[in-house]
Formats: C-alpha cells, sequence, structure tokens
C-alpha cells in the first residue's frame, strides 16, 4: 500500500518535470521552425575541418 | 530536350547568349556564366569560400537582378528602421531585425546564406526559415550597418528586405506556442489519468480496498484540474463568445460537456458515491486540442501566402531636387515632388510623367500583362513597373490616397459584407444542444418524481456525459483535414475554413479571361508574308531585330528562330519598335505607325485585317511581313469547362476586355454567359446580382483588380502566379495552375459533405441509442468510455476515405 502511495506520487513528479522542461523548450522557440534544422544538418559545410580536405577539387557535380 | 553543359548558365542554368564568354573558376573548373550578374555573385561565392553550395543545390540559382547598393542605403535611416528594428540590449548596441528574403529555391540556398552573412564582422547572428524563407539578424550597430548586410546578401545573388514582423507572425507565433503547451498537459495528464482510471476499472470488477479507491479518485482529480482549468480553456472561451453573441456553435455542446463531466467526478470524488469521468474528460480535450492544432497550421501557412503583400509598393524612392538625386524613403513623398522612377523599378506613387518615354506594366491593376506605352503627361499608378527607360514623374497621390489604395479598401470591404453560409457543424449544434437540455430536463423529472431527487441526479449526469459530443465534434474536422490535405497534394491550397463546405454547394462558377483562362502570355497566332518564299529569313530578321528590345511583344517574336543575323546602328524606341541596319538596308519592326514612318507609303492589302496584336516588318523600300499575336489559351480550359458542365455548374466570364474579345473566348470555350467591359466595381456588381439571385458564386481570379470580386464571391479561387494580393484575398489558392483543380476540388468538396453527413448520422444514432440506456440507468462509466471512443474512431476512420479517391 505504501509502495503505491509512492509510485503513483513519483510518477506525478516525472509527468510535472516532463510538462515543465516541454513547456521551458517551447518558450526557447525550439518549437518556431521545425523544418530548417533537417535540412541544416545535411549540408557538409566541415571540410575545412578534415584535415587534408581543406578544399574539395573532385566529383564535383556537373549538370 | 537536354542541353549541353556548355550551353547553360553554371549559376542559373539559363542558356548562354550566342557569342558570349564569360567563365568563374570554380573549384578548379572553369563554369560558363549566362551574364556578367551571374558571374559577380558566382565569383563571391568563389571568394568566400562557399563553394560547396553547388555540390549540395538542388535547382539552380534564380538569375541575380542587378542591384544598385544606395538603394539599399535607405534602411541606414534612422526613422525608417524604427519600423523594424528592435534594440535588444542598450550597453551592446546589438540591435535585432527581421528580414524577407527572396531567391530562396532550395536548402543549399539557405545554408549559403548563413554561411555568408554569419563571415561578417559585426554579425551576432543570423537564421534563415526554409519553410517562411525568413530570416532573424542580431548585429552590432558599432561594427556593421544594416546595409552592408542587405548588400552582402545581393553579392550573393539574393534580394533581402526588412519587414516588421510585430502584426501577424507575432501573433501566430504566440498562438502557436500557447495551443503546443496546451496539447502538452492535456496529453501527459490523459496518460496518468488512463493509467488511474484502468485500475479503477479493474478494482470495480475484481474488488478494491476502500482507501485506495479515494485515493486513487484523488489523485486523478488532482491530474485532471489543471488540464480542465488550463487547457480547455480555449473551448470554454470560444463557446463563451458565441453565447455572447446569442449564436450557439460546436463549442458549446463541448464546454458543456466537459464542465458536466468534470463537476460530476468531482462531486463524486469529495462526496465519495457515484463515478467519475476523469478518463473521459482527459482524453475528449486531448484529441480535440490536437485536431485544432493541426487545423491552426494549415491556416497559418496560408497566411504567410498573404504576408509579402506589404511589396506592392517600393521603400525608397530618388527624388530630384535641382537636378540632385537624393534617395528617400518612399513614405516621406509629398504631392508635387519630382521623382526619378529607373527601367525595371516600381512607381512610388500616383503622378504624371514629365519627362521620358516608356512602357510600364499594369498588370497589378488591370490583369493585363501586355505594358502600356507612357509619354510625358501620361498617368503613372503606385505599384505599376517601370520597363524600358528612366521617367521622370510629378507625384499627384501619395501614401493611402492612391488608386492602389482604393482597390485595398474595396477589398477590405467586399470581405466585411462577404454573405457567410452557415456552416453545417454550427447548424447541429444549435438542434443537439436544444435535444440535449430538452431530454436532460425530461430524464430529471421523471427519476426526480418517481423515484428520488439524489438518483435522479446521478441518471442525469450520466446521460450528460455518454451524449458527449465527441463523434459530432470530430464529425467535421476530421473530414475537413483529410480533404484539405488531400487538395493541398494536387496542388490547390485552402486557406479559409469555410471554403470547402461552401465549395460544396457551389452552382455557378465565375471566371476572369486573363492569366486565367487565358496564360497572359503571347505567343505567334498568324504570320503574313509579302513575298511568301523567304519566310525563313524574314523570320530570322524579325527575331534578330526584336532581340534588341526587353518588350514582352518583342519576346514573342524573338523565340521565332534561333539564328541570328548581324545588324548594326540599333536603335530601340520605346513603345515603337526597333530600327537596324543590316547590309545596307535599314529595317524596323514594331507598331504600324513607327514601321510605315520608314517605308513611307500604306500596307499592303495582304497585311491587313488582323485580329490580335499587330507586329510590322519593313525595309526602307518595301513592306515585307506581318505577325499577328494573340494570348494564348490554357489548354485544360476547354475541359475544365466540360466538366463544370458535367457537374451541373453555370460558368461565366467576367472582363475588363473588350466585349468582342470575350465573347469570342466564351463561345469558344462553351462558356454560358460571358460580360467584358467591365471595371472592378462593374465584376462586383455582377456577383452581388447573382448572390441575390440565390446562387451560390465561386470566382477564379489572378490580378488585384480581382481581388475585391474574389472577396465577394462566396468562395474564391487565386491563380498561384497571380498577384498577392489577388491570393491574400482568396479562399483557395490554385498553386498548380491547373484548371482541372477547380472541378476536382468541387468534387472532393461534395464527397467531402457526404463523408461529414454520413458522421453526423453516425454520431446522432450511437448518441440516440445510448442515451434510452442512460436515462434507464443502465451505463456503466466504463461503458460509456469504450462507447465514446469507438463513436470517435469510426468517424476518423470514415473520413480517412476521402484521402483515397
Amino acid at each position: 500500500m505504501n509502495a503505491l502511495f509512492l509510485l503513483i506520487l513519483i510518477g506525478a513528479l516525472v509527468m510535472l518535470i516532463v510538462v515543465v522542461a516541454f513547456i521551458m523548450s517551447i518558450n526557447s522557440g525550439q518549437y518556431d521552425d521545425l523544418d530548417s534544422p533537417a535540412h541544416r544538418i545535411l549540408m557538409d559545410d566541415d571540410d575545412p575541418l578534415i584535415p587534408g580536405r581543406e578544399v574539395n577539387n573532385k566529383n564535383e557535380d556537373s549538370k | 530536350m537536354t542541353k549541353k553543359v556548355e550551353e547553360i548558365c553554371y549559376h542559373c542554368g539559363l542558356d548562354i547568349p550566342k557569342g558570349y564568354h564569360l567563365a568563374v573558376t570554380i573549384n578548379k573548373y572553369a563554369q560558363p556564366m549566362c551574364c556578367s550578374g551571374c558571374a559577380a555573385v558566382a565569383q563571391a561565392i568563389v571568394d568566400n569560400g562557399l563553394t560547396t553550395f553547388y555540390q549540395h543545390r538542388t535547382q539552380s540559382a534564380e538569375t541575380p537582378e542587378v542591384l544598385i547598393p544606395e538603394q539599399l542605403m535607405v534602411y541606414d535611416n534612422q526613422q525608417l528602421q524604427d519600423s523594424f528594428v528592435s534594440s535588444i540590449d542598450d550597453n551592446t548596441n546589438h540591435h535585432q531585425a527581421s528580414l524577407i528574403l527572396e531567391g530562396i529555391v532550395c536548402a543549399a540556398c539557405v545554408w549559403l546564406n548563413e554561411r555568408h552573412v554569419q563571415q561578417l564582422e559585426g554579425v551576432i547572428d543570423f537564421r534563415v526559415n526554409y519553410s517562411t524563407h525568413r530570416a532573424t539578424l542580431v548585429w552590432d550597430n558599432t561594427k556593421i550597418k544594416l546595409s552592408d548586410v542587405l548588400i552582402a546578401i545581393t553579392d550573393i545573388g539574393y534580394r533581402a528586405h526588412p519587414y516588421d514582423p510585430s502584426r501577424l507572425e507575432a501573433l501566430q507565433s504566440k498562438e502557436k506556442a500557447k495551443n503546443l503547451k496546451r496539447i502538452a498537459i492535456a496529453g501527459v495528464g490523459m496518460m496518468q489519468v488512463m493509467m488511474l482510471a484502468i485500475s479503477l476499472y479493474l478494482g470495480d470488477a475484481l474488488g478494491m480496498r476502500e482507501n485506495t479507491y479515494h485515493f486513487l479518485r484523488w489523485v486523478s482529480l488532482l491530474l485532471t484540474a489543471p488540464v480542465v482549468v488550463f487547457a480547455s480553456s480555449l473551448f470554454f472561451k470560444s463557446a463563451w463568445n458565441d453565447l455572447k453573441k446569442g449564436r450557439v456553435g460546436m463549442d458549446v455542446p463541448v464546454s458543456i460537456a466537459i464542465l458536466t463531466a468534470f463537476t460530476a467526478s468531482l462531486w463524486a470524488t469529495m462526496s465519495g458515491q457515484g463515478d467519475v469521468y476523469f478518463d473521459s474528460v482527459n482524453m475528449f480535450t486531448f484529441f480535440l486540442l490536437v485536431g485544432r492544432y493541426l487545423e491552426m497550421q494549415a491556416r497559418h501557412k496560408a497566411g504567410q501566402v498573404a504576408e509579402a503583400l506589404v511589396r506592392l509598393l517600393p521603400d525608397t524612392a530618388i527624388r530630384l531636387v535641382n537636378g540632385e538625386q537624393e534617395i528617400i524613403p518612399a513614405s516621406e513623398l509629398q504631392k508635387n515632388d519630382h521623382v526619378l522612377v529607373r527601367a525595371g523599378d516600381t512607381i512610388p506613387a500616383d503622378g504624371i510623367v514629365l519627362d521620358g518615354m516608356s512602357s510600364v506594366n499594369e498588370s497589378l491593376l488591370t490583369g493585363e500583362s501586355i505594358p502600356v506605352d507612357k509619354q510625358k503627361g501620361a498617368d503613372l499608378i503606385a505599384g505599376s513597373i517601370n520597363i524600358e527607360s528612366p521617367l521622370t514623374m510629378q507625384v499627384e497621390q501619395f501614401g493611402d490616397n492612391t488608386v492602389l489604395s482604393a482597390i485595398t479598401r474595396l477589398l477590405d470591404k467586399a470581405q466585411a459584407e462577404k454573405p457567410q453560409l452557415a456552416l453545417f457543424a454550427n447548424r447541429v449544434a444549435v438542434w443537439f444542444v436544444l435535444a440535449l437540455l430538452v431530454i436532460a430536463v425530461a430524464v430529471f423529472s421523471y427519476w426526480g418524481f418517481s423515484v428520488s431527487i439524489e438518483k435522479a441526479f446521478w441518471i442525469t449526469l450520466s446521460v450528460l456525459v455518454v451524449t458527449c459530443p465527441c463523434a459530432l465534434s470530430l464529425a467535421t474536422p476530421v473530414a475537413l483535414t483529410a480533404a484539405t490535405g488531400k487538395l493541398t497534394s494536387s496542388g490547390m491550397l485552402t486557406t479559409s475554413g469555410h471554403a470547402l463546405e461552401t465549395l460544396a454547394k457551389v452552382d455557378h462558377v465565375v471566371f476572369d479571361k486573363t492569366g486565367t483562362l487565358t496564360l497572359g502570355q503571347l505567343s505567334l497566332n498568324e504570320t503574313r508574308l509579302v513575298q511568301p518564299n523567304n519566310a525563313s529569313v524574314l523570320l530570322t530578321l524579325a527575331a534578330s531585330l526584336e532581340s534588341y528590345s526587353e518588350h514582352p511583344i518583342a519576346q514573342a517574336i524573338t523565340v521565332l528562330s534561333d539564328e541570328r543575323i548581324d545588324l548594326s546602328k540599333i536603335s530601340v524606341v520605346s513603345g515603337q519598335g526597333v530600327q537596324a541596319v543590316s547590309e545596307a538596308i535599314r529595317y524596323r519592326i514594331g507598331k504600324l505607325d513607327y514601321v510605315q514612318d520608314l517605308v513611307g507609303r500604306k500596307r499592303p492589302e495582304a497585311l491587313q485585317n488582323l485580329s490580335g496584336t499587330q507586329v510590322y516588318l519593313a525595309s526602307e523600300n518595301e513592306w515585307l511581313a506581318a505577325f499577328d499575336l494573340q494570348d494564348t489559351d490554357r489548354k485544360e480550359s476547354i475541359q475544365c469547362i466540360q466538366q463544370l458542365h458535367d457537374l451541373g455548374i453555370k460558368t461565366t466570364i467576367l472582363s475588363g476586355d473588350h466585349c468582342t474579345v470575350v465573347s469570342a473566348l466564351a463561345e469558344q470555350l462553351g462558356i454560358n454567359e460571358s460580360y467584358g467591359d467591365l471595371n472592378p466595381q462593374g465584376k462586383l456588381q455582377k456577383i452581388k446580382q447573382y448572390q441575390q439571385a440565390g446562387e451560390v458564386v465561386a470566382m477564379v481570379g489572378d490580378g488585384v483588380n480581382d481581388a475585391p470580386v474574389l472577396a465577394q464571391a462566396q468562395v474564391s479561387i487565386a491563380m498561384g502566379k497571380g498577384a498577392q494580393l489577388a491570393q491574400a484575398s482568396a479562399d483557395m489558392v490554385l498553386l498548380s495552375e491547373n484548371l482541372l483543380q477547380v472541378p476536382q476540388a468541387i468534387r472532393t468538396a461534395r464527397s467531402m459533405k457526404r463523408i461529414i453527413t454520413q458522421n453526423f448520422s453516425w454520431a446522432i444514432i450511437y448518441n440516440v441509442s445510448a442515451i434510452p440506456l442512460a436515462a434507464a440507468g443502465l451505463v456503466l462509466p466504463w461503458v460509456a468510455a469504450i462507447g465514446m471512443s469507438a463513436s470517435s474512431l469510426v468517424v476518423v476512420l470514415n473520413s480517412l476515405r476521402l484521402r483515397e479517391d
């Protein structure tokens, strides 16, 4: 019986944390733009960081 | 037809003019460019180390316009900045502005802009929203000026202009955030309470200790309270607004259901007797909120299409003071100011031409895409575009007094007067609420007299809960969402909630002519030659001559031949034609009078009696040819009209064009009625006449002159490439530009209406059979919960059928 009380209270507490975290994420603007981040991650702009690949030269797309 | 790489511009994908050799070295390869604009942009991209752009783009970039940096300088004007710049922090001089970016075609463009601008000294942050093409810029005012950032964006081939986001968009993002929070609270509450509800049901069936039972109920109550107070407040507010106006919408029964179920459960928990319905309250709220959220997102998306409206008038103007040019914000223009309008610029105010000769595109106002010639003394309308050569104008009317503002006001008025058809759901809601109240009173009095008041109270509550209008309130939105989604995927964007329901009832479709039934582009209809044997030589000559003119009529002739002959002493006379010399003979192409001046005698009979827009070609010795150009019909027009007639719908053309042209087109397409020579007020009058005769009118149009007419019709459909003002006042936007979508949309709307009727019938059958059981006191809470979920599920599944056909 005591275990049940405890578990339900813990469950409610966890839910409270979830709601607060979600509201904070909304307020910080994480849900303002749901499309751009998905595209942004696909851009390989880390070439200068990879040794020996300062500027990529081959496999250029030719239209 | 595929072209070899050398023939098209590496940057924008356009054909490279013959004999043009310009290249930029990109990643060690020389790539061909079609113009100095593309070359400059490509060079800027290379110099900034951003060539990755070319690997990741999925579409060719737009051909950059040549922009004059001074024009952007005006945005540094403190007065102008007050309207769109906000200061984030006074200590650090950080400022924030929102920009609209033009020219973005794929994700690589977003990357290119972000990378390029973030590299600039003094830019703190620059983020581009891929779906809305809006950007947020934060910069340090002491290190960089706003105009420098705008020029940097221009360097890489895009156009950016500041806008004031405080109005619509700020409201929208607030609404969105609020709704998301509501969903979060309702969703979390639902999960928790459901879990407890299952233990309570099991406890009912298998037995449970008294204090555990009470404890579970109290926890459910505490978890449900925030859901009702915060998440459901949306429904209460809108129900209250409805009641204040003396109407009954769907939110009224929804609010009654939530409030009675919650109050009953609250009472049961406190008093320790009766049934609790916390799980139903939560589930109901959550599903309705999710439905509302989807609906809201579709509405916002449509709103963004309309947002660019602000751009009809330019921000800046070049004022001439004692012969000196100065760039000023257009809002500072005064009556009698002298303004220079360069070729390609938008005219900032109404006025008259003082000096210069050019042609002006007034399609915004008239819907006609063919430019109008303007000479000294001619009227100019704000918002129209100067095409060929610079004009000096004197300002007559500005700001709110322009013709454009007058149209906007007419539009607002028409929108306010638009006859609204009562929505089916709301009509049902009225009956539902009435029936509910009558039944509740009847049940209460029966049990109250026959058994006891207490028993009567519990049974009446269970009746009210069982009749929960879950299926009823889902019946319309789910079907609407499914139908809207289907239409959007086929290129028809629905921007207002009532559009589809009204579209199902439409019995008269009115079309605008130019740009709607026709393409609004000229093409060659007929060629008349004086001597038929040298046709190809003459076509090459005509095409070569016209290739020096920017006029749209000239472009229709330029494409007649791929070959070019060498010409010298070329002179282009705006609005008249082109003259050039080839092999010591002078040639002219253009208007009749202009060409006749060269030849010196009247045209021969072979070149007379042409019906459309005529272009003549002659040498100094003789007449050579005449070209007859006509607006081309959309090829699917006939089929569209045919299908509409098959659906039993009347069709009409209302146009500003000459009566003869309009009736000829009507006859050709088989349209019932046609009226020409109408101005916007005339069109508006016609639509009102039809509406007074009891017809439900849908209007399909494209121009700004159509905007008030679109607003007046019960359902309005704007063409996707039409004026933005027209789209802003339309209920639906035909993005695909395929007219066959119009009858298709009507068919979808009709089948949607059928599905909605089915949903309502089902919901009513469910309620009618559940009420007697509840009234007899036989319904247990878990039976009610299952019944409610099942009835909603049937409604959802039935609506999804709309996506299939």
